[in-house]
């Protein structure tokens, strides 16, 4: 019921992410169970100043809303707490050694990993579960996929079909998923090769292609679903130095129209550019979040300190 | 000692004038290659000599029963047999694998327990099993056994059931074999179970599908020889029902065997045309 999923994007639990959020968290059947009603949008996540060329309104509701999420591979502890806002038209870059979590954050953001307690929503809505009075009910798979058409996910290793042309990767979801007509969805995806300038690989197979190109095809796919927010994963990590800047060029070009992004990447400068928020995680915690100035130029703590003074 | 094994005839100073052009590169020779050929020709030259010169094997009667109603009404049988078997068989098996790799732990050992089962029992012994099988249940729902489960209908069912056990493997290592990646792509992008199985999966699985199951589709062909012991009249049996007659063993046996071969021969080309099909997209450039 999208009563219920609207709800939660008003729920508040107030005051920045802490420790003793974490410490407290409940399982998710029961983290839900106390809302503090009646307040109004979350609180900023410290720090979070929009930039001049795209400020969303002053108390937007968080595109994306992480509450102490945790999330374990059998006795490991990967996610130990997360909170974590983006506001439309936000771009947060997401910083922090192998093995810090990154990735499993941003696959719990789609519902490819489940969350073990807390709770995710995006543009307002639970992701993956329903709330029913003081219960999160698993949604059935029909409506998780739905879900994740509006949420397009950019892989470290493109995973692009590789015995569909480029077109037909980037027609597919549209037509499947979202029942557009085939003409109408064939159109949009050669504006969107165009876009990525690959205008004319359109009948192409990926492994005809650059990884850099790969990557900019993945991109328009995952665009082609129209879709509110865009998760990358390292989108850059298995290019070659010389083709990691055209596919930044696109991801920059996206931030720069408002597009609400995620980016997990080990690119400094990068982040320094485009990011409103940067987030450094490790082991399974956001050590430090703020500014790029902040974060990037006067670091708090040690391990930030210590991880910057190795990437850069 | 590099300079011995380059071609002595340069004189050294030329590589070094740029003028001069690039050297020719010269194979090494293979004698040896070529002297095992030669020898390899020479005697499959003796032997195809000798069995054509070989009047025993009566070439004239293998002619004349080539293409005899008999025969091609056997060879008619075994092609519908083994095509049955495999569509059959590759369906069944390809639910087999999809429970074997199912979440659902009763799925999963259900589908273990079917291989296992199916794979250790002689396909004779199964074969005779279901032939006699009335023994067992005299009446199936009414109906005598006896009547329901004829000859060609036992030889389908125990052929089916025995390929399933097969193919299900086939199908399973060619679901592992797609990338994980590709799956999570699929979920990511929003596409249901379905159409993911269907559109991303199975064209992907194929490629490591198609050699195993055109090594089966050939194995059936000959396979289903074996019905010839519950009396269905396929390609074998009708040739053997005529040497029984005339006993010219040899020539009949002949006669079949060169059926096999041909048939074979055509699926190699299809399987080859089957694979292309697959392929395409993994070729660079
Ligand atoms: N499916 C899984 N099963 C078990 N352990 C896993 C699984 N996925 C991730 N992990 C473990 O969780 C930890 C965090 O992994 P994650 O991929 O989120 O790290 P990351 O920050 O993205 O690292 P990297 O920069 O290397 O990509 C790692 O120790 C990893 O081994
Ligand atoms: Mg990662």
């Amino acid at each position: 019921m999208s009563a219920d999923l609207g709800e939660h994007g008003t729920t508040a639990e107030g005051g920045a992410p802490s420790e003793g959020n974490a410490a407290g968290a409940v399982r998710a059947v029961r983290d839900a169970a106390d809302p503090a009603p009646g307040q109004a949008g979350p609180p900023l996540p410290d720090g979070a100043t929009a930039r001049e060329h795209r400020t969303p309104a002053g108390g937007a509701p968080a595109m994306v809303d992480v509450r102490s999420v945790h999330k374990s591979f059998g006795a490991h502890e990967v996610l130990r707490g997360i909170d974590l806002r983006v506001r439309a038209g936000e771009v947060a870059v997401v910083l922090g050694p192998s093995g810090s979590g990154k990735s499993t954050l941003l696959r719990t953001i789609n519902h490819l990993e489940k969350v073990d307690s807390g709770r995710i929503s995006v543009d307002g809505a639970l992701v993956g579960y329903r709330r029913c009075g003081d219960r999160l009910y698993e949604l059935r798979e029909r409506e998780i996929l739905k879900q994740r058409t509006r949420i397009g996910f950019v892989f470290q290793n493109f995973h692009l079909f590789p015995h569909l042309t480029v077109l037909d990767n980037i027609v597919e979801a549209p037509v499947s998923a979202l029942k557009r007509p085939r003409r109408q969805a064939v159109a949009a995806a050669e504006r969107l090769l165009a876009r990525v300038g690959l205008a004319d690989r359109a009948a192409s197979y990926p492994r005809q292609l650059s990884g850099g190109q790969q990557q900019r095809v993945a991109i328009a796919r995952a665009l082609a679903l129209e879709p509110k927010l865009l998760l990358f994963d390292e989108p850059t990590s298995a290019l070659d130095p010389e083709l990691v800047g055209e596919v930044l060029d696109v991801i920059k070009d996206l931030a720069h129209q408002g597009t609400t992004m995620i980016v997990v990447t080990h690119e400094i400068g990068f982040a320094r550019e485009v990011a409103d928020t940067v987030v450094f995680m490790d082991d399974g915690r956001i050590v430090e979040q703020g500014s790029p100035a902040e974060v990037l130029d006067r670091p708090r703590h040690d391990r930030t300190r210590a991880f910057l003074s190795k990437v850069l | 000692m590099s300079s011995s094994t380059l071609t002595p005839s340069t004189p050294p100073t030329e590589q070094d004038r740029p003028s001069a052009p690039a050297p020719r590169i010269v194979p090494r020779r293979r004698p040896g290659q070529w002297a095992a050929a030669v020898v390899l020709l020479v005697l499959l030259a003796l032997a195809i000599r000798s069995v054509l010169r070989n009047r025993a094997f009566q070439w004239d009667v293998v002619a004349h029963y080539f293409t005899s109603t008999a025969v091609l009404r056997g060879l008619g049988l075994t092609l519908w047999l083994t095509a049955v078997v495999m569509a059959l068989g590759f369906a069944l098996g390809a639910l087999l694998a999809a429970m074997r790799l199912s979440g659902n732990p009763v799925l999963r050992a259900v589908s273990w327990g079917y291989v296992w089962l199916f794979r250790s029992v002689p396909i004779l012994v199964q074969l005779l099993f279901w032939f006699n099988i009335g023994a067992l249940y005299p009446q199936i729902l009414g109906v005598r056994t006896v009547n329901l489960l004829g000859p060609v209908t036992v030889a389908v069912v125990g052929l089916t059931l025995h390929e399933a056990a097969y193919a299900a493997e086939v199908v399973r290592g060619g679901i592992l074999s797609v990338d994980r990646g590709q799956i999570e792509a699929a979920q990511a992008l929003g596409l249901g179970r379905w159409r993911r199985s269907r559109r991303i999966v199975a064209p992907q699985a194929m490629r490591a599908i198609v050699p195993p199951a055109g090594n089966m589709l050939i194995g059936t062909l000959k396979g289903t020889s074996i019905v010839s012991v519950i009396a269905v009249q396929d390609l074998l049996y009708s040739a053997q029902l005529v040497y029984h007659r005339t006993y010219q063993v040899i020539p009949l046996l002949m006669v079949a065997t060169l059926w096999y071969v041909a048939v074979t021969s055509v699926l190699g080309v299809g399987q080859h045309y089957v694979e292309r099909h697959f392929a395409r997209g993994s070729e660079r450039r």
